[in-house]
C-alpha cells in the first residue's frame, strides 16, 4: 500500500470506507510464526476457533494454513492444539 | 451613526444576554451547557429560550466542562450544528477535548468567557484562558463589547463551517466588563441573521451521511503529519474565509470586519495594540491625547488565531514607537503571547518602531484612562531615550515601581 500524500486523505483522522481493517497488514508484527504439521494434524479446528484474528485458514473444513499477512504470531493456535501439530518459530528462520 | 441596510432593534443587553441572543438566531441542533462564571448567565438566558420553545435546539445538562466538550464533539461529529460556551478553568477541564474538536476538524462554534486562570482563585477578567490554547487548532476571535461578540458569534458560525476550513472558533469576551456590563447592542432581524448564517449541510457526520465511516481512529507514524499538514492549511485557509465573511457581514448588517481595527494610527508616531475591551478605553484616552497634540493611535486586534502578522506590521511599521498589551503572562518567555508573536512578525522589516510590552490587567485589574495615557508617555520615552525597547514588564504591580 503506497502511502498518501496530505492533500489525498479525508480531512481529520476520517476513514470513509468499511472493512478496511484487512488492507490494514499487521503480520509483521510478529516475532513467532505459527507452522502446521498436516500430517499430524486432525481437523479438529480448535486452532480456527481460538484464533483472535481470523488468521486460520478452512477449506472443505480442514485446516489449509495460516493469513501470515494477519497472524500476529500469539502462539494461542499452538498452545490449544489436542495433537500438538503447530510449532512456533522464529520469523528470524525465515528471513 | 451607522446605516444599517436591515432594521435593527435595538436592545440593552448584557455581554451574555446578547451571546445568547446570538445563539438563539443560529438555534444550534444541540447546546451542550454546564455553568461557570462569568459564562453561566450566557447560557442560562439560551436555556430559556430553549425552555419557551424559542429554538429547536437540544440542550445537553452535563456534568463538567469535560462532558461538555465530548457532547458538542459527539454531536458534531454526528453532522449537528453544536455549540457549548465557557469560562477560565471550564475551558482548561475542556483541555484534552478542545484539541480533538480541532483535529476531528468539527465547526464548533463556542463562546468564551474571558477570566482568569487559578490559581490563586479569581473569577475576573483577564485572557489567560484562551491564550493557554492559542496552539490547539482553534480559530480566536476577541470582542471589543456586546455588539462585537453578537457579530462574532454569527459570524463565527459561517467561518467553522466554510468547507475550505472546517475548524472550531472560539470568541472571547472579556468577563464581567462585557459579559455582565449592560450596553446598547444592535439585533439584527432573526430571518436576516438566519439566512447569512445559513442551513447546515456537514459533508461528513455520522448520522447524516448515507455510508458507514470511522470518526477518530488510531493515527501513528504514518499518517499523523499528513493531518496536522492539513490542519495548518485549514488555519491558512482561514485567512481568507474570516476577510470574506466580514466584509459579508457588513454589506448586509452595516458593519465590516478584518482582522483587526484602527484608531487614528495612520498619521500616529506612538502606537499601541490591544486585545478586548480594553481597545474601548484606549480609543479614549487616544482622542483625549489628541486634543493635547498627540500622536497616538490605537490597533485593536481582533483575531488572534489565525496570527495576522504581515498585516499587522504593515499597520504598525510607520510608528517610531509600540506598545504591546497583554492580558495574560506566558511565564518564561520573553513577554505575552501578543508581543511574541507580533515582534517575530517584525524580524525581517527594516523600518519597524521600537516595541515594548507590558503585561496588564491580571485577574481583573482595572485599567483605565489615566493608566492607558501613562503607557502611551512611557511609549515616547523610549522613544526618546531607547530605553525599555524589546522589553516585558508588569505595568500595575505593586513593588516594581
Amino acid at each position: 500500500m503506497s502511502l498518501k500524500t496530505w492533500k489525498e486523505i479525508p480531512i481529520g483522522g476520517l476513514i470513509l470506507e468499511a472493512g478496511n481493517a484487512e488492507s490494514y497488514k499487521t503480520g509483521d508484527w510478529r516475532s513467532q510464526r505459527p507452522i502446521v504439521d498436516h500430517e499430524k494434524c486432525i481437523n479438529c479446528l480448535t486452532c480456527w476457533i481460538v484464533c483472535p484474528d481470523s488468521s486460520v485458514i478452512v477449506k472443505d473444513e480442514k485446516m489449509i494454513g495460516y493469513d501470515y499477512d494477519h497472524c500476529k504470531g500469539c502462539g494461542i493456535c499452538a498452545n490449544e492444539c489436542p495433537v500438538k501439530c503447530i510449532t512456533m518459530k522464529p520469523e528470524s528462520d525465515f528471513r | 451613526m451607522l446605516s444599517a441596510p436591515v432594521k435593527t432593534i435595538r436592545m440593552a443587553l448584557t455581554g451574555n444576554d446578547a451571546g445568547a441572543e446570538a445563539m438563539r438566531q443560529i438555534d444550534p441542533d444541540v447546546a451542550a451547557v454546564f455553568p461557570i462564571t462569568p459564562q453561566t448567565e450566557l447560557m442560562h438566558a439560551f436555556a430559556a429560550f430553549v425552555a419557551n420553545g424559542k429554538v429547536s435546539t437540544e440542550l445537553v445538562t452535563v456534568e463538567s466542562e469535560h462532558s461538555a466538550m465530548s457532547a458538542t464533539v459527539g454531536a458534531s461529529a454526528a453532522g449537528a450544528r453544536a455549540m457549548t460556551a465557557t469560562s477560565a478553568n471550564g475551558l482548561a477541564l475542556m483541555w484534552e477535548i478542545v484539541y480533538i474538536a480541532a483535529s476531528l476538524r468539527l465547526p464548533i462554534v463556542m463562546p468564551v468567557i474571558n477570566r482568569a486562570l487559578s490559581g490563586p482563585i479569581n473569577i475576573h477578567c483577564d485572557h489567560s484562558d484562551m491564550m493557554g490554547c492559542r496552539d490547539s487548532g482553534w480559530i480566536q476571535i476577541y470582542s471589543e463589547n456586546s455588539q462585537e461578540e453578537y457579530d462574532n458569534i454569527i459570524q463565527a458560525v459561517r467561518i467553522a463551517e466554510h468547507p475550505d476550513v472546517l475548524l472550531p472558533v472560539m470568541v472571547g469576551s472579556d468577563g464581567f466588563i462585557i459579559s455582565h456590563a449592560m450596553e446598547v447592542v444592535d439585533i439584527y432581524p432573526d430571518e436576516d441573521v438566519k439566512k447569512f448564517v445559513g442551513d447546515y449541510n456537514p459533508k461528513y457526520g455520522l448520522l447524516t451521511g448515507k455510508d458507514p465511516m470511522t470518526v477518530g481512529p488510531l493515527d501513528l507514524q504514518d499518517y499523523y503529519m499528513e493531518h496536522k499538514r492539513q490542519q495548518a492549511e485549514a488555519m491558512k485557509n482561514a485567512r481568507k474565509v474570516i476577510l470574506e465573511v466580514g466584509k459579508e457581514f457588513g454589506s448586509k448588517f452595516g458593519r465590516t470586519y478584518g482582522y483587526f481595527d484602527t484608531y487614528k494610527l495612520e498619521d500616529a508616531e506612538y502606537g499601541m495594540v490591544a486585545i478586548g475591551s480594553t481597545a474601548g478605553t484606549a480609543k479614549v484616552t487616544v482622542d483625549r491625547m489628541r486634543e493635547k497634540g498627540e500622536k497616538v493611535g490605537l490597533l485593536k486586534l481582533r483575531v488572534f488565531r489565525p496570527f495576522p502578522g504581515a498585516e499587522l506590521v504593515h499597520a504598525l511599521k510607520h510608528l517610531k514607537g509600540l506598545t504591546v498589551l497583554d492580558r495574560s503572562d506566558s511565564f518564561g518567555a520573553e513577554g505575552g503571547p501578543l508581543f511574541n508573536e507580533l515582534r517575530a512578525s517584525f524580524n525581517e522589516e527594516t523600518h519597524k518602531p521600537l516595541i515594548r510590552n507590558f503585561i496588564y490587567g491580571l485577574g481583573g485589574r482595572d485599567i483605565n484612562l489615566e493608566d492607558l495615557e501613562n503607557l502611551f508617555r512611557k511609549t515616547m520615552d523610549m522613544v526618546k531615550t531607547g530605553e525599555g525597547a524589546g522589553s516585558s514588564q508588569y505595568y500595575g504591580a505593586r513593588g516594581d515601581e
